[in-house]
């Protein structure tokens, strides 16, 4: 099949497509014949066809009817030129207005009569419409190939040369303003007796703010006179126009989700004509401008529905939603406040320990196991909170613990990697290093692997606690390694990820800007971490490639977890992300009010994360809106574990909380 | 709606010289196998669409991965304007593509952050092939195809109405979306699949390569499994067979390039209205 390309935004829309296909000639065809075929009255001024022009167009100066100079031209599409004109029959003062101008440059008969009985339809509405918002019409004529149809000049800008202009993003209340006026003049369209007239195009550019701050509707060339169960063209502009209209259903219900994309643009300030068609629902409005309340996106994502029977039923009920938006507001403070606590979430069990939590709890058999920078390493019925037992170390226990083989292993800032017995509580063994050990067990083939601050990574015999190789990195190993396919990953200090067989052999490294203090997670053939450089990164297991890299603004101490195809990660820039792993892009973001460094942990449609603002909190995995959050008194480096629907976390305060999923 | 309505090319022109390069790789021994096809159907005058395919294996003790370049464009436009410029995208891409995946593959042992990451290579290779369709072809464009298969990750950039399909042995799953308006009121279920076809809007494209400026480009990054196959076609190969034969076709031929050359007979019998151009990769134990 042959194809078309939809034009650049720049090239003004407008006619479209019949049912038959006969007006698809209207955009393409060149300037045919002149032959005059006029459909109207007309009143024809000798001497008109000699006006001067420059590329088909009026020069300042040119005095129409003998009545209108042309000072300007305002605007031009692709089959009319609007001017700005002086009235001469008031000599005295300056009477300006707006002269629309029609060439029909179709060759077809059936067409060039088509686009004249829009035109004289343009005329015919606008003369019996009277509104403050919609501009008067002063004349109208029209003689051989053109017509001509004199308005009420606009003193002011429209909306899409406004938002342009405009630097950050529009007030919402200003919009919110504006929206209820353009609804004041939809519903008087909308009642029109006899019959309702549609729009059908409404955008930015039709929208004129004028010198008293109120919005004017410019450009009925494609409204229509609505009756029921008619089928008409397919006509508006792209991007802006409903679903429905491409089956050439023009109905009030149209030019609400017009409107609606309309304050989708003005908001997001993305414009829908460079957009995949329909794609609101795709591209909320917080994703640009988190500025705009939950309330009024509410509105805007109900009038673009793709159901006309699920969108606001006429503008009336839309003006009110608005009004509403509008009352409340008084209150939102308020209710703001009113979240932090309605959101608060009350502990099942608190455990204090003697110093800091910063070891991320594991849960096995109904024990919580977790270290305390009080040097413990702590064991609690995971129900209740009781305490069980704790091992001591000589050092702080930062690390997080793992589970395996009727053990517990962790490693303390005292240089050791330990072994405890989960029934016994009785050391099993140690295994000493060189350097303090920060970093997390991992279980590989009845061997555990452990980094140290002594650059080395050590994989210890689970059952004698004797090291089978070491590999030796440039710098410190904090991160718990990840194993999968026959190979081992991990991040340095120094800013290297390494992929390095069972035997501790290397297989590849790739070295990104900054310290990888982050622990991969393998997913998809994928090794996913992020670095302090403030990327995340996802490198192929088996080449290290860099598949897709995203950039946050603060160091990625977090680690990854995935749920499904989305990828959950916090940074120190304080957003907690959620990323597609099908095409590396951000599916949303949310904000806590400290950095991020945490690592989230996704439980059944939630995501929990802790902050260094003290708080544990709980999102939707979906959408990214909170759920609850619960303050500790202390920053929350501790991941967040779930199991039997409860959620064990350590903070700075030196406690351990159960709280309810 | 202003839409460029765009005439065909009458005149017959060679076919790329670049779609020409490639040749089936080898057959039964574990290994992938690639195929590939590109006609001219039953009632064009001229191919329109490119196709470009680069394999490259290395053995050694220290060996590389693999690496597959496959690139299919099915151009738009009239004098000619749509072959120039399906060609013009398929090397502007690769170009893009060896010099900064596969040239740095031979060089380099380490990766690092400074090298772009694959996905952002294949969205500047589009990008690339954007402005130099959009520059020395005016009024022509393209839509363009790029897969990239590289260790165990497919990686897709795609802009246009090609398509591309995980082949898996009972079923397609179509990775890409049509950037075609009709395609997205089908999805909306404002039209039904057969109002669609008869659209008179079917084959208005909101986005392809040559529209100028800086173009959106979907990317889709998936891994391989060994049982799968990758499939990149024209809208004149799924256009004509439905997603049931494909299958069917694939399965029952002993090759890739046998089925490649299936899929086109059978396009060809059902009326072949438009060119048909297809990639065919088969992942038998992996890449």
């Amino acid at each position: 099949m042959s194809k078309n390309l939809l034009a650049n935004p720049s090239d003004h829309p407008v006619p479209a497509v019949t049912g038959d296909g006969a007006a698809d000639d209207l955009a393409t065809r060149r300037i045919g014949g002149l032959a005059a075929r006029a459909g109207l009255e007309t009143r024809t001024i000798a001497g008109a066809d000699v006006l001067p022009r420059v590329d088909g167009r009026l020069v300042e100066g040119a005095v129409l009817q003998e009545r209108y100079r042309i000072l300007a031209i305002l605007g031009a599409g692709g089959m009319s030129t609007v001017y700005k004109a002086q009235d001469l029959h008031f000599p005295k003062v300056q009477r300006l207005c707006a002269i629309k101008e029609m060439l029909n440059t179709a060759t077809d008969p059936k067409v060039r009569e088509m686009v004249v009985q829009n035109f004289e339809r343009e005329a015919h509405i606008l003369a019996t419409l009277s509104h403050p918002a919609i501009p008067q019409v002063y004349d109208f004529f029209s003689h051989g190939d053109r017509s001509f149809l004199v308005i009420e000049f606009i003193h002011g800008q429209d909306l899409e040369a406004l938002l342009s202009e405009t630097k950050s993003f529009l007030p919402e209340e200003q919009v919110v303003n504006w929206a209820i006026q353009i609804c004041d003049v939809l519903i008087y369209l909308h009642n029109h007796k006899p019959n309702p007239v549609i729009f059908r195009d409404l955008k930015p550019s039709n929208l004129m703010l004028d010198h008293q701050e109120r919005i004017r509707l410019v450009d009925f060339g494609i409204a229509k006179v609505f009756q029921s169960g008619q089928k008409g063209t397919m006509i508006g502009t792209e991007g802006y126009s409903p679903p429905e209209q491409y089956r050439g259903i023009a109905e009030p219900r149209g030019d609400i989700y017009a409107l609606g994309a309309t304050l989708h643009h003005l908001l997001s300030k993305q414009d829908p004509r460079l957009e995949p068609p329909f794609s609101f629902h795709e591209r909320p409005i917080y994703k640009t401008n988190p500025l705009v309340s939950k309330e009024l996106q509410e509105i805007i994502s109900h009038s673009l529905e793709y159901d006309p029977n699920q969108r606001f039923g006429s503008a009336e009920e839309m003006k009110r939603a608005l009004l509403g938006l509008r009352s409340a507001r008084a209150s939102t403070t308020a209710a703001a406040a009113d979240l932090s606590a309605v959101g608060g979430q009350r502990a099942i069990w608190q455990f204090a320990c003697e110093d800091e939590v910063r070891s991320s709890p594991v849960v096995y058999n109904g024990v919580v196991y977790v270290g305390a920078y009080d040097n413990n390493l702590y064991a609690l019925d995971a129900e209740t909170g009781k305490f069980l037992w704790k091992y001591a170390t000589s050092g702080g226990v930062a690390s997080s613990p793992c589970v395996a083989e009727e053990k517990v292993f962790f490693g303390s800032v005292d240089r050791s990697l330990y072994a405890v017995n989960i029934k016994t509580a009785r050391l099993v063994w140690t295994c000493p290093t060189k350097g303090r050990i920060y970093s997390s067990p991992q279980m590989m083939l009845g061997h555990v692997l452990i980094g140290s601050d002594d650059h080395l990574l050590y994989a210890v015999n689970a059952t004698t606690g004797r090291p089978a190789w070491t590999f030796a990195a440039e710098a410190p190993i904090r991160c718990r390694p990840a194993t999968g396919g026959d190979a081992i990953y991990f991040g340095d200090e120094g800013g290297s990820l390494y992929s390095v067989g069972v035997n501790g052999k290397l297989l590849w490294r790739f070295r990104a800007r900054r310290a990888v203090t982050s622990s991969p997670l393998l997913v998809r053939e994928l090794v996913c971490f992020g670095s302090h450089d403030s990327f995340i990164y996802a490198l192929d297991q088996r080449s290290g490639w860099a598949v897709w890299k995203f950039r946050t603004d603060g160091a990625v101490v977090s680690s990854p977890a995935v749920e499904g195809s989305t990828l959950y990660i916090g940074s120190a820039d304080g957003y907690l992300y959620a990323i597609d792993l099908e095409d590396g892009y951000l599916v949303w973001r949310c904000k806590a009010e400290g950095q991020i460094n945490s690592s989230p942990a996704v439980h059944a449609g939630a995501v929990y994360v802790g902050s260094t603002d003290g708080h544990v909190y709980c999102v939707d995995a979906r959408t990214g809106q909170l759920r609850w959050r619960f303050q500790t008194n202390g920053p929350v480096i501790s991941s967040p574990a779930v199991a039997n629907d409860i959620v064990y976390v350590g903070s700075g305060d030196h406690h351990l909380y159960a709280l309810p999923v | 709606m202003a839409f460029l309505r765009r005439l065909l090319g009458k005149e017959k022109r060679q076919a790329c010289a670049a779609s020409e390069a490639a040749a089936p790789a080898a057959v039964g021994d574990g290994r992938a196998q690639v195929g590939w096809i590109s006609e001219i159907g039953q009632q064009r005058t001229s191919n329109e669409d490119a196709v470009l395919v680069i394999r490259a294996d290395q053995a050694g003790s220290n060996s590389l991965p693999s690496f597959g370049l496959f690139v299919l464009a099915d151009g738009m436009g009239g004098h000619q304007a749509g072959e120039v410029a399906s060609c013009l995208a398929v090397r502007a891409a690769a170009r893009h593509i060896l010099q900064h995946i596969y040239l740095v593959t031979l060089q380099e042992q380490e990766h690092n952050a400074e090298q772009p990451s694959l996905k952002e290579v294949l969205e500047e290779a589009t990008q690339r092939a954007n402005a130099i369709v959009s520059s020395a072809v005016p009024g022509g464009g393209t839509t363009l195809t790029c897969a990239l298969v590289l260790g165990n990750q497919v990686v897709i950039s795609h802009v246009g109405d090609s398509r591309a399909y995980l082949v898996f042995p009972d079923h397609l799953e179509r990775v890409t979306h049509d950037h075609s308006l009709v395609d997205r009121l089908v999805e909306l279920g404002q039209l039904s699949s057969a109002e669609a076809a008869h659209h008179p809007q079917k084959n208005v494209l909101y986005r392809a390569v040559g529209q100028g400026g800086l173009l959106e480009v979907d990317v889709v990054l998936r891994s391989i499994s060994p049982d799968h196959g990758l499939l990149l076609c024209s809208d004149g190969l799924w256009g004509m067979l439905s997603e049931e034969e494909i299958v069917a076709i694939i399965g029952a031929a002993p090759t890739a390039q046998a089925a490649c050359d299936a899929l086109a007979a059978a396009a060809n019998r059902a009326g072949g209205r438009d060119n048909i151009s297809a990639v065919l990769v088969r992942f038998p134990s992996g890449w």
